[in-house]
């Protein structure tokens, strides 16, 4: 290990439940608990809130990507019957401060444009009306007059602004948000060392998660009171008071913060504080509860969740033998116009960009460029999709230019079952894994070698099918260290390190078992494996498990599904809470059976003498008798009525980053690997690809229900296919985003999607969370574009198409072919 | 703009209302007959979450006024067991069919659109039947599994239709 990483110390592992085989429900594909309601009709989005006098809001949006605001006419909207009030950025600003930004030194942004105009689709106006007909009719009406300033579209001239052009001229003088180099190991030295070093520039282009459903808030003002009642489908409802409380100038405490099933998220709800208090401040001065559920174009434009959008000019530093020795790169950034966690999405890159290979040391500039484009917001991988492909490509491209095959030279490179936990040089770890084994398995679910073969001979014969393969990592568990590693370390903003993740549990007379989370469902499955941790620990019936949730004023500490997070830290939370109930039942039960608390044990819900099968007292029966038989206990504070108890767990392993930033820390150590296989068959006439055959095999350590890990690989492999083929957002030299819609923004649908998908899983635990439980969310995007990049790449071999730039959409794939025809009727 | 009245049948029960002409069936369905399991995605005909059958076609119900409806038979997810879930919701419980089910209700009517007339599909013809239906969560597997198992539980329940 290099020395600069002397400091950065592995703290031992607080994991209570080792990993083990046979357990009863962990393990276990059984049904979602979730499903029922879900599949009745009675979900509970955030559009089927009603609030008794609730009226609705309906934005205008600005046409322009830049334009001063000269003014807005207002007056004719107002007369419209229906209308309740019509409001611009300055009448709120009367209620709502600026939006928060964990950016440093943050870019200022408001809820409703004031004076200027950044992005297409900002909202400069907002109707509130008795229903949305009458609110976007109104919204119509209304008049503003522009003054255009130039537009910034392009990555690297945005760079260049001057005058008119700078976005934020008030608060930076270039359009460059963020400008920072780092060094995590003898970086130049390793490169004078290096016998090749491979250079690449790659492209990764703008797009988003864009969930079936859009955000959406119902706030009411409590003018009384002082505070607000609202809903909302935010991911991360019990920590925005405390994000938003200043903007809406109350306490966190005055929000009351409910939350509602969200119909998807893949990050692009974690935060949505605009709309909370665009909507919050609206209902203050409209003096009526507010509904505001975004369009689909709104949720295009301006719902502050547009992905990564990432130029890298890279360099990997290699020995004539094939070692990677060192990585560096500098990446621009194109985050648009506002800047709300900074360069968090590199921070979090770093967790693992060195991908599965020994590399001993990584240099890195980032720059964060503003353009006139809707802010980035977190899209399932919130970067490291990005650098996977990077660091898959650089591969590639090392086997290509050393002749030799790739998948021989990932092998060779490999960190070995025997070296973990290992730490990479931007100081994270990856807890523990077995690469070769998932690797064999993909392989083996495909036959490889096989495909190899018959794709070398179909070329032979004229078609273009071709074979790819990616190694990539699943860092999950999130540390919020990465939204502020990478700032300026003298000014590094908001210096967050906490995430904790907490439940209540109640053993009810009934027999019941109450449980209250403290984090939403995204369309991940939390009362499940809940219900199947506590199931295990505890031995209830999983029946018998009820599961609520929280609002953000009587529950606590809840940072919500992100990050590949929630199972892992809500195990723990379970786990907490199961030792205090266990302790409480074992009290009470030892006395009911006079019986020392050593002499008894958990079995089928019920506390039993070891050895003495009929004498046992159900959960329900001692609960029975703790909260109404008070008086058959003894009179002390132990024996209080009730079994129920509140726990918080708090991250497994992290740490602080270096202060001179030599290395960032642990920070997102519970890291899977994966491995995705894919054949391809391209037509070169049109550029259109066909998915003959897929293969994935993901190491997601101890799996709670394997049903459910499918369906977030599978889901998650869709999105990636989609990055990869068909999703990007254009925009125009204008700035005019040009297809902020379904039918143009082209997402896979179930026709696009491979026939023969093979799943496979290994599970290497983590010793550091309970169980072993990795989290599982987001890899089959942060692999099935390096692996279907690959495929493309080797059935266009006989053209030799490079692929540096994705989504390789048809039309783009088309031109690359068309490039090379050319270049070869040249030749 | 005057209301004009519209009578219709709804999961089995005759609803009549009054009704703006432009109103769309998919705000009616959801806001004044306060059936909120018909979901609007895009509001602009493409993602299929809001479709629901009328006079058991599968239709987009945000494409259609409601006045357009007067007289006929319309089947949301509402309307779909008895109580119960039907074989084909029990099949999506089963197979693991939905995640965050925003798109659940749109797949539903499109599967059942289907199994009415083809009770015993092709993958292939699942995946086309279901091809104006946009999933986000699922990767759409686990989607194809459900409507293949509801198949087989259909034709179990009624041999003669297969």
């Amino acid at each position: 290990m290099a020395s600069h990483l002397d400091s950065n110390v592995i703290p031992p592992s607080r994991q209570r439940e080792v990993p083990r085989q046979g357990m009863t429900w962990i393990g276990q594909s059984i049904k979602r608990v979730e499903d029922p309601r879900i599949l009745s009709g009675k979900g509970g989005y955030i559009d089927d809130i009603t609030v008794p006098g609730m009226a609705h809001a309906a934005m205008v949006r600005s046409p322009h990507a830049h334009a001063r605001i000269v003014s807005i006419d207002t007056s004719k909207a107002k007369d419209l019957p229906g209308v309740i009030g019509v409001y611009t950025g300055e009448d709120l600003a009367t209620v709502v401060d600026p939006c928060p930004s964990f950016a440093s030194p943050p870019v200022p942004q408001h809820a409703m444009s004031i004076g200027k105009v950044r992005h297409v689709g900002e909202v400069v106006a907002a109707v509130v009306a008795e229903d949305r007909y009458i609110a976007e009719d109104a919204a119509d009406l209304i008049e503003v007059e522009w003054d255009v300033l130039p537009a910034n579209v392009d990555i690297e001239a945005s760079l260049e602004a001057t005058g008119d052009a700078v976005i934020h001229p008030d608060d930076r003088e270039s359009n460059s948000a963020l400008d920072q180099t780092f060094a995590f190991g003898p970086v130049e030295q390793h490169f004078a060392e290096a016998d090749h070093v491979i250079k690449r520039r790659l492209r990764w282009n703008r797009s988003s998660a864009q969930a079936i459903e859009t955000c959406g808030v119902v706030a009411d003002y409590d003018a009384f009171k002082g505070g607000y009642t609202i809903h909302a489908n935010t991911n991360f409802y019990n920590f925005i008071p405390f994000v938003i409380g200043g903007s809406l100038r109350v306490s966190p405490g005055e929000l009351r913060i409910i939350p509602v099933l969200a119909g998807g998220s893949f990050g692009s709800k974690v935060f949505i504080h605009k709309i909370i208090i665009l909507t919050a401040g609206l209902a203050r001065l409209a003096g009526v509860p507010v509904k505001y559920i975004e369009d689909r174009m709104e949720h295009f434009m301006n719902s502050d969740s547009h992905g990564s959008d990432r130029l890298y000019d890279a360099e990997l530093a290699v020995m004539e033998d094939g070692t990677f020795r060192s990585l560096r790169f500098t990446v621009l950034d194109d985050y648009g116009a506002y800047l709300q966690f900074g360069v968090g999405t590199h921070g979090n890159a770093m967790a693992q960009v060195t991908g599965p290979y020994q590399i001993e040391s990584v240099g890195m500039r980032v720059i964060a460029v503003l353009t006139n484009k809707c802010q980035q917001g977190p899209y399932r991988g919130f970067g490291s999709e990005v650098t996977n492909w990077v660091i898959e490509r650089m591969v590639d491209a090392t086997a290509e230019e050393l002749g030799r095959d790739g998948v021989e030279l990932r092998e060779q490179n490999m960190v070995q079952p025997d070296q973990f936990p290992y730490m990479i040089p931007t100081g994270n770890i990856y807890d523990s894994g077995n690469f070769q084994e998932v690797l064999a398995q993909a392989k083996g679910l495909i036959d490889y070698d096989a495909w190899k073969a018959r794709a070398a001979e179909m070329r032979t014969e004229g078609r273009c099918v071709g074979v790819g393969l990616a190694t990539c990592m699943e860092r999950s568990v999130y540390g919020p260290t990465e939204w502020w590693s990478l700032n300026d370390k003298e000014a590094p903003g908001f210096t967050l390190t906490s995430t904790p993740e907490g439940i209540s549990a109640r053993i009810d007379p009934s027999g019941k078992m109450f449980v209250t989370l403290n984090s939403p469902m995204v369309g991940n499955s939390p009362e499940t494996v809940v219900t199947q941790i506590l199931a295990e620990r505890l031995t209830v019936a999983p029946e018998d498990v009820v599961i609520n949730y929280a609002d953000s004023q009587t529950g606590f500490n809840g940072v919500g599904p992100q990050g590949s997070r929630f199972t892992a830290m809500i195990a723990g939370a379970c786990v907490s809470a199961s030792i205090k109930l266990e302790e409480r039942l074992l009290r009470f039960a030892a006395h009911m059976l006079q019986r020392r608390p050593d002499d008894l044990e958990l079995r089928n819900g019920a506390v039993g003498v070891k050895g003495l099968k009929d004498q046992e007292k159900s959960f329900g029966e001692i609960a029975l008798t703790s909260s109404f038989f008070r008086l058959s206990f003894p009179d002390t504070e132990e024996f209080d009525s009730g079994l129920e108890t509140t726990a918080v767990y708090d991250h497994p392993i992290s740490s602080d980053p270096h202060p001179d930033r030599e290395h960032l820390g642990i920070f997102y150590p519970i890291v899977g690997h994966i491995c995705h296989i894919v054949a391809v068959e391209v037509d070169p006439g049109t550029g259109k690809v066909d998915i003959l055959d897929y293969a994935a095999v993901h190491d997601n350590g101890t799996i709670v229900n394997p049903r459910t890990l499918g369906g977030q690989v599978w889901g998650g492999t869709a999105n990636g296919i989609g990055s990869t083929l068909f999703e990007q957002f254009i925009y125009d030299d204008e700035g005019q985003f040009t297809n902020p819609n379904f039918a143009e923004f082209a997402m896979p649908t179930a026709n696009e999607m491979p026939r023969n998908f093979k799943l496979g899983h290994v599970e290497t635990p983590s010793p550091f969370t309970e169980y072993g439980i990795k989290g599982g969310g987001e890899g089959g995007r942060l692999g099935a574009p390096s692996a279907l990049t690959t495929a493309i790449e080797d059935a266009l071999k006989t053209y030799g198409v490079k692929i540096n730039s994705l989504p390789v959409t048809p039309p783009t794939l088309r031109g690359l072919i068309r490039e090379r025809e050319l270049a070869i009727t040249a030749e | 703009m005057d209301k004009i009245e519209v009578s219709l049948t709804v999961n089995g029960r005759t609803r009549a209302a009054l009704v703006s002409p432009r109103m769309l069936l998919s705000d009616f369905i959801r806001h004044e007959l306060a059936l909120p399991g018909t979901h609007v995605g895009c509001e602009h005909g493409v993602c299929g979450s809001c479709n629901v059958l009328v006079d058991g076609k599968a239709v987009r119900s945000c494409l259609m006024f409601a006045v357009q409806t007067d007289g006929a038979q319309i089947t949301t997810i509402e309307g779909f067991g008895d109580g119960d879930l039907d074989p084909i919701q029990t099949a999506f419980w089963e197979e693991h069919g939905l995640q965050c089910g925003f798109c659940t209700p749109g797949m539903l009517a499109s599967a059942k659109e289907l199994l009415d007339h083809n009770p015993d599909p092709s993958d292939e013809e699942i995946r086309e039947a279901i091809s104006g239906n946009l999933c986000r969560c699922t990767g759409y597997e686990y989607i194809i599994n459900a409507i293949r198992s509801a198949a087989a539980k259909l034709r179990a329940a009624d041999p003669a239709a297969a």
